[in-house]
């Protein structure tokens, strides 16, 4: 079954009365049946999706909001009111939300038809998508890849045609690198732009949800409903959203462009690097100026940020202790039996492994070593970019070291794991927002680049990016065998 | 005198009386049906965030002012991090680094046998934090149920320094907090029901040295009583283990009430590494100084203040103005009952007396007192007019809590108007004179004691009526007049 294309042209269908929002989200379900294979669904509601579809249709002209009849897969990491959220971990399994979050109060609002929760790495613990206790995602260009993660299932879902937009979460990359490896534009907002309320937390001061499609045109479409600030959240931020797809078509002429050469060393595979030549050449044909710029402490990013992000989540996932919800071991004949058993059996290993490493970096006698040191390595990142910004309006860089690797080709090697996600990492870091798009396929597979912008950028990011895929034809190309 | 010297710090966790919750908009009352008054936030559900609630940072400036301290330009809210059944999340927020109010001071009077004495006492620093919920061990045979109403209940923390030297100056240091917090309008400082707790630590010296001797820290000490109680045996317990050449062990100790005695709960080698660190679902606070100035001009008089303006306004003693002025309550029923009794002196021994025994005996607070103020102070006026004399004034407060509150109407109702008609007293005079000659003998004789037989007969006689100094006066007359 063919796909609906992009979201504004199936918006625009929809608009136009060429296609009922039953029967979206009819072909919705079936091109997620037929593309069982890839695992990219924990769970989907087809009664639920078919009614509210029929809703929406129902619904008069003038109530229709911007995102009318649009299906959306999202992350299964967003709690939605009376539906099972999982955050792709056994110790969430069967667990219903009874809230709606931020994200998906807004989508609804807007006229979003959600159509199932996606796979994901455990507590969006991961860069492959292999770390789910559902089993793992496989990349619709090729199944014997992983298709990135943490946000896994929402770029295969996407890259697969089976829905033409999905909400993803990226603590480290975990937007931008699935949608590198899957041939999707995707966008990390700025730390604060959306709110975190309903999703739930691996590494609190770096999680930021955002949205995964082909085209700048389609982000600049959800994140306008997404975006704003909710008093629910304290590091949300009060500020305007601006008209992000208003802005899609302003001149870039006399934009500048970065180029930091720190981030574009030997360890970058060639085609990575060719990739972000000829986006340079592409943004300089259309009128923008390109400059080198000096981010020296950008690759310590990782180390710091593995610091950091286990941290946080030690704590955060301190909560699963099997007293009040989620997975309880059977017949605890202690306390401490109940919280070991729960935990041990309750997580996987890769969540295991941050958690221990967070206890240890936030214990009496490493703290200063590790913690403190890896928050002043963050400020300093975060004062390079703010220094570059000074200069230039964005910064183009890589967004993954390579293409999709092998399936189990690095799950036993997890520090190269997550030099996955070296060139993702300072974004977070800086608390910036970061756009990753199609740049190229090597060997069949999709490259990515990213564009990096100040604080609130996102207006200029979306703007960049879709006069480059006005420029290219990149984001166009479409995994075979996938609903075309 | 003992040959060492005891030193205390206090910490003293006080529950705001905000009307939600710290961090959510649950509310934040006491008593609810288990499990009630937790919304997903307090239940710690995965997804939610915590929002600091603006009335608790106005409540810890309050304390702030109250106690001169400095007030942080920036505070950070903290997790401390540790597993336990009421506790939802696996962390408490707290606050480590940059509580939000830092170093001020305290006056406290110490009654000692010398008199009363002021003494200064360090605040190390109060923090804002969230309570936990309750594990009940009893309920279920086998299990321990939680109820977390309580849990996000606001608390400030508020530490003392180590300035305290005594159970006695413990007590008055926690007395007059308890006075503060109730007077600014934080805490309703109900101790029965938690809304003030207790964790004292202990250590004594050598008189005369300076350095510290190895503490030990009582935990959860919820009335004066046990506060001085558990002080008091713990002192005694180290000084027992010194004595007899042992070493005191750095540890946690709980209380126990029923057998008056401390017991260990942990040592310090097995004490819990928090892994503090600063929570960022909470973004750093700023305390601006028009924040400040806010709070600052909404202050109500403090207990210090309130005491010495009793005293001044009143003529009243150091003794009655730290009573009548303990806490905002006692002194506005003591302004109104000395405005209506024209006595402020008599007013204040009345409340110290006759009515505190009263709240004592039937556990009531002095808002709720049987007896208002303006009807206790007509009581008093009748005393001063003559009306009745002291005693039968007693008997008509007895009756006024008992039946009603209108003595001018129990006076009148019961005929207990003091006898002052002199005529009538002459006759009762004459005849009980008359009718006891031998005393009269007694009298004459020089035995002027016996004149207390007299005023007792004619006492009996009027049903204790009889105006005191009146009487004295016609008997002396009549009995050396020799006729």
């Amino acid at each position: 079954m063919t796909s609906d294309g992009t979201l504004v042209e199936l918006s625009a269908r929809i608009t136009q009365g060429d296609i009922g929002c039953r029967e979206v989200a009819e072909r919705c379900l079936a091109r997620i049946e037929q593309g069982s294979h890839l695992n990219a669904f924990i769970s989907i509601d087809a009664e639920r999706v078919l009614a509210r579809a029929a809703a929406l249709d129902a619904m008069p002209e003038a109530d229709r909001g911007p995102l009318h009849g649009l299906p959306i897969a999202v992350k299964d990491i967003f709690c939605q009111a009376g539906v099972e959220t999982t955050a792709g971990s056994r110790m969430l399994q069967g667990w219903r939300a009874p809230y709606d979050a931020h994200v998906i109060q807004r989508l609804e609002a807007a006229g979003a038809l959600l159509v199932g929760k996606t796979n994901m790495d455990e507590f969006a613990m991961g860069s492959s998508g292999e770390n789910s206790h559902y089993g793992p995602t496989r990349n619709p260009w090729n199944t014997e890849r992983v298709p990135g993660g943490s946000s896994s299932g929402s770029a295969a879902a996407v890259a697969s045609g089976m829905v033409p937009a999905a909400l993803g979460t990226d603590t480290g990359g975990s937007i931008r690198q699935p949608a590198a490896f899957c041939g999707l534009t995707g966008l990390k907002p700025t730390y604060g732009r959306v709110s975190r309320w309903g999703m739930i937390a691996f590494a609190s001061s770096l999680d930021q949800a955002g949205p995964m499609a082909w085209t700048a045109a389609d982000l600049a479409l959800l994140l306008a409903a997404m975006a704003g600030c909710d008093e629910r959240d304290s590091t949300s931020v009060d500020r305007p959203v601006d008209a992000y797809s208003a802005a899609l078509e302003a001149p870039i002429e006399g934009r500048r462009i970065g180029i930091p050469d720190a981030l574009l060393g030997e360890d970058v595979a060639a085609p990575v690097r060719a990739a972000v030549d000829a986006a340079k050449r592409t943004f300089e044909q259309l009128g923008a100026t390109t400059h080198a710029v000096s981010l020296p402490t950008a690759l310590a990013g990782v180390p710091a940020y593995y610091v950091l992000a286990p941290a946080e989540a030690s704590t955060n996932l301190a909560r699963y202790d099997g007293v009040r919800f989620g997975h309880r071991c059977s017949s605890p004949q202690s306390l401490e039996d109940l919280y070991l058993r729960s935990r041990a059996e309750g997580f996987g290993s890769e969540v295991k492994r941050r958690i221990l490493t967070g206890t240890y970096v936030l214990s009496v006698g490493y703290y200063e070593a590790y913690y403190l040191h890896a928050q002043r390595v963050r400020r300093l990142i975060r004062d390079e970019f703010l220094a570059a910004f000074e200069d230039v309006d964005a910064i183009l860089a890589p967004t993954t070291p390579g293409v999709a690797f092998a399936l189990g080709e690095k799950t036993d090697d997890p520090v190269a794991m997550y030099q996955q996600d070296v060139f993702t990492i300072p974004a977070n870091l800086a608390g910036i927002p970061a756009l990753s798009m199609p740049a190229g396929l090597s060997a069949g597979m999709p490259l990515g680049v990213q564009l990096l912008g100040p604080h609130f950028a996102e207006t200029t990011l979306l703007n960049l990016a879709h006069a480059f895929q006005t420029a290219t034809d990149h984001h166009l190309a479409r995994p075979a065998g996938a609903a075309a | 005198m003992s040959g060492w010297e005891t030193v205390i710090g206090l910490e003293v966790h006080v529950q705001l009386a905000t009307a939600s919750k710290i961090f959510s908009g649950a509310p934040n009352r006491f008593g609810a049906e288990p499990n009630r008054q937790a919304s997903a936030v307090d239940l710690g559900l995965p997804g939610v965030l915590p929002v600091l609630n603006e009335a608790v940072v106005e409540m810890a400036l309050r304390f702030g002012l109250a106690v001169e301290a400095q007030i942080a330009p920036v505070t950070q809210f903290a997790r401390k991090n540790y597993f336990y059944p009421d506790l939802p999340k696996g962390y408490q927020i707290s606050q480590l680094d940059h509580p939000i109010i830092g170093p001020g001071r305290l006056e406290i009077v110490v009654p000692t046998a010398a008199g009363d004495e002021t003494r200064t006492i360090g605040i190390t620093r109060a923090h804002l934090e969230e309570d936990a919920g309750k594990s009940i061990h009893d309920q279920l045979p086998g299990l321990t149920a939680v109820d977390l109403n309580r849990a996000g209940t606001p608390l400030l923390e508020i530490v003392s320094e180590p300035d305290l030297r005594s159970a006695t100056e413990a007590v008055a240091y926690l007395r007059e907090l308890h006075a503060i917090v109730r007077d600014l309008g934080i805490s309703d400082g109900n101790m029965n029901e938690g809304s003030m707790r207790c964790d004292a630590n202990v250590s004594i010296r050598p008189r005369g040295t300076r350095e510290f001797g190895t503490r030990t820290e009582i935990k959860n000490l919820n009335s004066f009583r046990f506060l001085e109680k558990a002080i008091e045996f713990e002192v005694e317990r180290q000084i027992e283990i010194l004595e007899s050449g042992g070493r005191i062990i750095q540890e946690t100790r709980l209380y126990d009430a029923e057998r008056n005695e401390t017991r260990s709960m942990r040592s310090k080698e097995e004490a819990e590494d928090y892994r503090y660190f600063p929570d960022p679902d909470l973004l750093p606070l700023a305390i601006t100084p028009k924040m400040i100035s806010a709070v600052a001009r909404s202050m109500p008089e403090l207990p210090r203040a309130r005491r010495e303006r009793l005293r001044e306004q009143f003529g009243l003693s150091e003794y009655d103005a730290r009573h009548v002025g303990a806490d905002r309550a006692t002194a506005s029923y003591f302004e109104a009952c000395a405005a209506a009794a024209g006595d402020a002196k008599l007013a204040a021994n009345w409340i110290m007396g006759e009515l505190a025994s009263l709240l004592n005996r039937e556990e009531l607070e002095i808002e709720h007192a049987p007896v208002t103020a303006e009807s206790l102070g007509t009581l008093i006026a009748r005393i001063r007019d003559a009306t009745i004399s002291s005693k039968i004034a007693k008997t008509v407060f007895d009756i006024m809590v008992t039946e009603g509150d209108d003595p001018d109407a129990i006076i009148e109702a019961r005929g207990l108007r003091q006898m002052s008609d002199s005529g009538e007293l002459q006759r009762l005079v004459d005849e009980v004179v008359t009718a006891n000659p031998a005393q009269v003998e007694q009298f004459r004789a020089g035995k002027t004691k016996v004149l207390g037989f007299f005023v007792g007969q004619v006492m009996k006689a009027t049903g204790g009526k009889a105006n005191p100094q009146q009487l004295n006066e016609l008997l002396r007359a009549r009995l050396e007049d020799g006729d």
